[in-house]
């Protein structure tokens, strides 16, 4: 028979660990990583010296066109069709109305969390969107009316997306549930929907919408270009959603459908109080994922007609004083994007902190 | 005994899953108030037993009546009986993304349309009741084992029911945290709730139970007040099974 005495708990023995040894251990452990090490180096030595003079050390920020000197990029091309980018053909008189929405946007977007109770956040999620809709628009509280025809820029950009994500959001939560459905008819029509318009490329579906739409309303209602392209955006990213969600619902263990059901809750109280915030928690990445490329495809609206970032640079190209700065505005709209979209995916990231933390 | 009030009763059920019949004319008649304890081997049927009782699985023919009601395929009937039915799980299934009062709180306050703060109050007392009252605000996951399946208990008292359902409540705990949760259903029992309870603990079928069940293969094949049960079993494969859980 033999005793033990109890041991003390001693600290984590420490390495050295300096920048030399990170190095050594990272970029230099042997032959073929020092090869690949100095390759990397040399291919970033010659990128980007040469991208920095263009864009900033050797190039030109004020002036007039026929002064440039400089040989980096031309910026007073951007300055200039500024506005354009921006707003489209939309009054220039009338900028402050969409600039008071993308203010609201993102006092909403970061505040949204302070608002204390259920009602007054489910009321905010249903008047934002008119607010900003008349706002826009105008039309009512003396606000001159601005037609859809003069949207444009990246304000017609955001707004697509906007429409596309918010819109497509609750129809893509219903398919996912009619796609796990017991009902067949239900089911059935859920998976249809979702098949075919995963199996189309968007532009079809623009394009489907613009042609087909109005033969459904052909009673001399005048169908908005800019409404159609909404529409279909809209479906298309639902049918994405509805599959995002569906492999969040199938992350949930039976478990919680039993103990709610046991609890006598109704099928959609389970969904909504106990089983969608848990899929949606993780499915918020890929939600994100989702949306950063309806994001970026939302340019294809200019095939059918509508003047976003990038139809608005095309378009500012062939103004016959502004000819060849084709350059400037394509890296304009390409950092205008990288923004938005890692914006966006820092946004998702801050949420998931949130949650884990929480829990 | 034949003048205390019915509280359930099952005639003949049968069900299949697919071609497998899994349960075979099980009939089980329990009185309010009583104790029932079901054992048998794994896969003999006792979850799907107790599992129709609260309309969580169907069954294809014969009766269950609860309390009174007929136990049909209509949703209001389903959710007065489950209104009446409390259920605890073998994995306690709390809701993760919510506090653990909060889980307390879903079923009064959206079933049973209570006010909110008359919600808190039962819950609280249901909490201090189960010993936790103090991890109110904690999230499941941040409890052990144990704690978890005291809040699960605490969760169906909530909506004050009639009958409570276990399915091997302590199955999934480590050893050290049986106890707690036994102890809990000990006071639970001693209170005069109608209780059924599947688990292997024979300390707590003794102390208990006013009848032990035993099934096998879909069948109910013996049933006695525990001491008899565990002395003097009748059936050849009751007296296996019992020296197979007593042989460790
Ligand atoms: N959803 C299901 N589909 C098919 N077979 C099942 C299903 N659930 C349980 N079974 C089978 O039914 C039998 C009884 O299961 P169960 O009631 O869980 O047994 P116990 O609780 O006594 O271990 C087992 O053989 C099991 O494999
Ligand atoms: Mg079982």
């Amino acid at each position: 028979m033999a005793t033990y005495t109890m041991k003390e708990a001693k600290p984590a023995p420490t390495t050295n660990k300096g920048v030399v040894f990170w190095l050594r251990e990272n970029l230099f452990p042997d032959v073929k990583n020092t090869l690949l090490t100095l390759a990397g180096l040399y291919i970033l030595y010659a990128i980007i010296p040469p991208l920095l003079n263009w864009m900033i050390f050797d190039a030109t920020w004020t002036g007039s066109k026929d002064e440039v000197v400089n040989s980096g990029a031309r910026w007073i091309f951007i300055v200039e069709k500024f506005d354009q980018f921006m707003y489209g053909f939309y009054p220039e008189a009338l900028h402050w109305r969409p600039n008071l929405v993308g203010i609201l946007s993102l006092v909403l977007i970061f505040g949204f969390k302070y608002i204390g109770s259920v009602k007054l956040k489910i009321a905010t999620i249903i008047l934002f969107p008119i607010i900003c809709f008349v706002l826009i628009s105008g039309g009512w509280f003396g606000l001159e009316v601005v037609e859809t025809e003069k949207w444009g820029g990246l304000m017609l950009t955001i707004l697509v997306a906007a429409v596309g994500i918010v819109a497509s959001f609750p129809i893509g939560v219903v398919l996912a549930l009619g796609r796990q459905s017991n009902m067949p008819i239900l089911r059935t029509l859920c998976i249809g929907f979702i098949e075919f318009v995963r199996g189309v490329p968007l532009i079809t579906i623009l394009f489907m919408a613009s042609v087909l739409l109005p033969l459904f309303f052909h009673d001399g209602i005048e169908f908005n270009k800019l409404l159609r392209a909404l529409i279909g955006i809209t479906l298309f990213q639902a049918a994405y959603i509805a599959e995002v969600i569906r492999g969040g619902l199938q992350a949930i263990p039976k478990g919680q459908y039993e103990a709610s059901e046991a609890l006598g809750l109704t099928y959609w109280q389970g969904m909504i109080l106990i089983i969608l915030p848990q899929a949606l928690k993780i499915s918020i990445p890929n939600l994100v994922g989702s949306f950063i490329s309806l994001f970026k495809d939302t340019t294809l609206v200019l095939i059918i007609g509508l003047f976003d970032i990038l139809a608005m640079v095309t378009l500012t190209n062939s103004d016959t004083n502004w000819l060849g700065y084709e350059v400037e505005g394509y890296v304009f709209v390409t950092l205008i994007y990288w923004v938005c979209c890692f914006s966006m995916s820092q946004y998702s990231k801050s949420i998931e902190r949130k949650f884990n933390t929480e829990h | 005994m034949s003048d205390q009030e019915v509280m359930i009763t099952m005639k003949d059920v049968n069900k299949w899953y697919g071609d497998f019949h899994v349960l075979k004319d099980v009939n089980l008649n329990i009185k309010k108030g009583e104790k029932v304890v079901i054992c048998g081997p794994s896969g003999s049927g006792k979850s799907t037993t107790i599992r129709c009782l609260n309309h969580l699985e169907k069954f294809q023919e014969g009766s269950i009546n609860i309390n009174g009601t007929e136990l049909i395929e209509d949703v209001k009937v389903v959710r007065h009986i489950r209104s009446q039915v409390g259920m605890v799980f073998q994995h306690f299934n709390l809701f993760p993304h919510l506090s653990v009062l909060e889980n307390l709180l879903i079923a009064p306050t959206w079933v049973h349309k209570k006010p909110r703060k008359e919600a808190i109050e039962t819950a609280m007392y249901y909490l201090e009741r189960v010993k936790i009252a103090e991890q109110a605000h904690k999230y499941p996951n941040q409890l052990s084992g144990g704690q978890q399946q005291r809040v699960a208990i605490a969760r169906c008292l909530c909506i004050n029911p009639e009958i409570m359902l276990f399915d091997e409540p302590t199955s999934a705990l480590d050893p050290e945290m049986v106890s707690e949760v036994l102890d809990v259903m000990v006071e639970l029992a001693d209170e005069g709730i109608t209780m059924i309870c599947v688990t292997h603990e024979m300390g707590f079928a003794k102390k208990v139970a006013d009848r032990v069940v035993f099934m096998d293969a879909g069948q109910v094949i013996e049933e006695n007040e525990p001491n008899e049960f565990f002395d003097n079993p009748q059936s050849d494969r009751l007296k296996l099974f019992l020296e197979q859980i007593l042989s460790h």
